[in-house]
């Protein structure tokens, strides 16, 4: 089936009439770093820079060596993340921008719905505004004239239309632009990250006309963080990734491609983090000879869930180090080392300690904190009516967790060993962070193993979004 | 180059608009709304007048009556001032048009020339009324060079224009620089002395002034008797305006991609 289809990257001959055609395309920008904000021609003059200041100092390639086609009536959705080049993109197929090398064709009128109501002159009234837009996105007078009802229709500004633009909430100024824009009947639709227009209402009416659009043959090219979008209403996706292209194809394969490259580098980002969490820690060891009632807790867990909120809880590490915690590592349910793991999914909290010389008196405790700083769950040893006997050399306890029964969000781990009567031997406090992933949004704590049950006249439908 | 600006025509209706936008939008809200523009000049001709009729008479002669004569020289001048100041930051203000929209951005500038090109015709009632009061000597053949003055301006104070507008991108002190400039630029333009009550040292530094050989085309037509006797100054002018124009239409061209990254 995607035979027939025409391919959108790296076929040098599409079947079908290719309405956009990006070919080799980079685009790189220009920096001015040395004067940046504060250029001024007398500072040129005086320095006799005057045309040095016009050439750039460094550059920044927002897009590097790009082709693709879209043929005629295919919808293009482009992802990747932020700073990935998908705005450039837009804009150099929109003609806004030149590409530094490379060409861009495109065929038939281009309406970018990239900044929605651009151009709109405050003091005027909205009738005049619709019609200088309109003009401006290529329409004339007349055209204008004979969809103006229809527009003003769209927008659901029927009563406001005679007033000032000046008065317009955000929320109106964007329905007008947006109506204006999908109104010029292009042939090529661009859009970027618009539909977040209005209310629920609003944002159906859009998505309804995405639809028509699709259905009339036109050819859209979609940039959204919205992966949902690009799997519903995309033919093709387009996975940007530093200005370079880093996969293209059906939409499923290219969003869940981008999925795990994205849990990939947070799951980088959290073993960066926790690093430099550890470092500074490490660097202000609080001695035990001082103790306070904040670093000699009686039990970890009553005292973190004092402390409220994790961003002002600092992390921290102090003890005597009588025993000391040589390594945490969280593992996943293939064993491997990871800071992302699935809701349900195992998770091993390994700590590896180290005790020089021979103790009788010792607790392991763990405790689990999320975003807000709550104690989603905390335990030791001790409470767990286990009983020291000895600890010496190089040793390894497991907390094995069977269900990370967890909602979304990101968790911080405290880690302990301490005397019985919560002298501590070595402390790490939220020194340890995992993210915990989900495909359902619910909310609350902690996610506790449930089914629904339905008796007597009560259908769902199959749900569409799942694959 | 000259590609885009045989594109030019085409937005012909895009430019129509957008002056009748931008003149529009300058009268709502105020209350005397068109003849706050004039107030301007008006002021500037009230107190010159009361200078140089009442305190220093001795540095107008020739130039009687005084109020007809200065009001001539200001209207113009204030068409050009105005389109400068305007255009020097057009850019700017206008960034959101030329990085969200595919937009020729030299329409800014054109469109700031062209309304205040407007604003001067909408003041030129008010000079018929002062040449029917003061019985100004018209001749028919010279009010026909008249339309040809203005398109001399038209055209150098768009060269202008275009340069000011695009070297502010990049040069944002140029709009204070400007302000001094025009200052100094009124003083050195016959528009509040006659050209020939100047001394002679001081003729021949006028002669330099584009703008002084427009001020008197203007005076020699509706003020001054006798024949158009600038037609040779203004038709050197013309030939100057065009190149100056295709110049500074080069030099925008060639900054052109520069602003959707700098404004």
């Amino acid at each position: 089936m995607a035979e027939d289809r025409g391919s959108i990257v790296g076929s040098p001959q599409p079947r079908l009439r290719a309405a956009i055609e990006v070919a080799r395309v980079s685009k790189i920008y220009r920096r001015f770093s040395h004067r940046k904000q504060f250029a001024t021609l007398k500072s040129a003059l005086l320095s006799r820079s005057l045309i040095k200041n016009l050439r750039p100092d460094e550059t920044f390639t927002a897009l590097n060596d790009v082709s693709l086609t879209v043929p005629k009536g295919r919808t293009l959705g482009v992802i990747g993340r932020n700073g990935s080049g998908k705005s450039t993109l837009l804009k150099l197929v929109a003609g806004i921008t030149k590409p530094s090398s490379g060409t861009v064709k495109v065929e038939g009128r281009i309406s970018a719905l990239i900044e929605l109501g651009a151009g709109f002159h405050p003091e005027i009234s909205g009738r005049e505004n619709v019609f200088i837009n309109g003009i401006m996105l290529g329409l004339t007078k007349r055209e204008v004239a004979e969809r103006f009802d229809e527009i003003v229709d769209f927008a659901e500004m029927k009563e406001f239309i005679e007033a000032p633009v000046k008065t317009y909430s955000s929320g109106m100024y964007m329905r007008l632009g947006f109506a204006v824009a999908i109104h010029v009947d292009p042939e090529v639709l661009l859009v970027d990250e618009v539909l977040a227009v209005g209310d629920e209402g609003f944002t159906h009416k859009c998505l309804d006309k995405f639809a028509e659009f699709k259905r009339r043959g036109k050819t859209i090219l979609l940039v959204t963080h919205s992966l949902s979008m690009v799997e519903r209403f995309c033919d093709e996706a387009l996975w940007l990734d530093a200005g370079r292209i880093k996969g293209s194809g059906d939409p499923k394969r290219i969003v869940g491609a981008y999925i795990t490259d994205v849990e990939r580098r947070e799951e980088h980002e959290l073993a960066a983090g926790d690093a430099r969490a550890r470092d500074s820690a490490d660097a202000t060891i609080v001695s035990p000879d001082e103790p306070s009632s904040a670093v000699l807790p009686d039990n970890p867990v009553e005292t973190a869930t004092a402390t409220g909120d994790m961003f002002r809880a600092a992390e921290g590490r102090w003890g005597s180090r009588e025993i000391e915690i040589t390594q945490v590592e969280l593992h996943g349910p293939d064993g491997a080392q990871g800071h992302v793991f699935q809701s349900g999914d195992s998770l091993d909290v390994r700590i590896r300690m180290r005790a020089p010389l021979p103790i009788d008196d010792f607790v392991v405790g763990v405790g689990i904190f999320n975003a807000e700083g709550t104690c989603c769950y905390g335990t030791n040893t001790y409470i767990e009516d286990l009983t020291p006997d000895s600890i010496h050399g190089d040793t390894e306890a497991v907390f094995a967790i069977e269900a990370l029964d967890l909602i979304e969000g990101t968790y911080k781990v405290d880690v302990a060993i301490h005397k019985i009567d919560g002298y501590p031997y070595d402390y790490h406090r939220l020194l340890y962070t995992f993210r915990v992933k989900s495909r359902a949004k619910d909310v609350g704590i902690y996610r506790p193993r449930h089914a629904w049950r339905f008796s007597g006249a009560m259908r769902f439908k199959k749900s569409q979004a799942e694959p | 180059m000259l590609h885009n600006l045989a594109q030019l025509p085409r937005y012909r209706g895009l430019i129509q608009s957008l002056v009748a936008r931008e003149l529009k939008a300058r009268y709502r809200g105020s209350v005397l709304g068109f003849f706050w523009s004039f107030i301007n000049p008006l002021t500037l001709l009230l107190i010159y007048t009361f200078v140089f009729k009442y305190v220093m008479p001795a540095a107008i002669k020739g130039a009687d009556p005084y109020p007809l004569f200065m009001f001539c020289g200001i209207l113009p001048w204030t068409w050009f001032a105005s389109s400068l100041t305007e255009s020097s930051g057009v850019l700017i203000s206008g960034g959101n048009l030329i990085k969200k929209v595919l937009f020729p951005a030299e329409i800014l500038p054109i469109v700031t020339v062209t309304a205040n090109m407007i604003h001067f015709f909408l003041a030129l009632p008010i000079l018929a009324v002062f040449l029917i009061v003061y019985k100004a000597p018209l001749t028919a053949g010279e009010l026909l060079c008249f339309p040809l003055v203005v398109a001399v301006q038209y055209l150098f104070t768009l060269g202008c224009a275009l340069i000011l507008s695009a070297l502010t991108v990049h040069f944002r002190d140029i709009k204070d620089i400007l302000s001094n400039v025009l200052t100094l630029w009124f003083f050195a333009t016959p528009i509040i002395y006659p050209y020939l009550g100047a001394p002679a040292i001081a003729t021949r530094f006028l002669n330099w002034n584009p703008m002084a050989h427009i001020v008197i085309s203007y005076q020699e037509i509706l003020f001054f008797q006798g024949p158009f006797g600038h037609w040779k100054w203004l038709a050197a002018l013309a030939v100057g305006s065009v190149l100056l124009f295709l110049g500074a239409y080069w030099i925008f061209d060639r900054l052109r991609d520069s602003f959707a990254e700098e404004v």
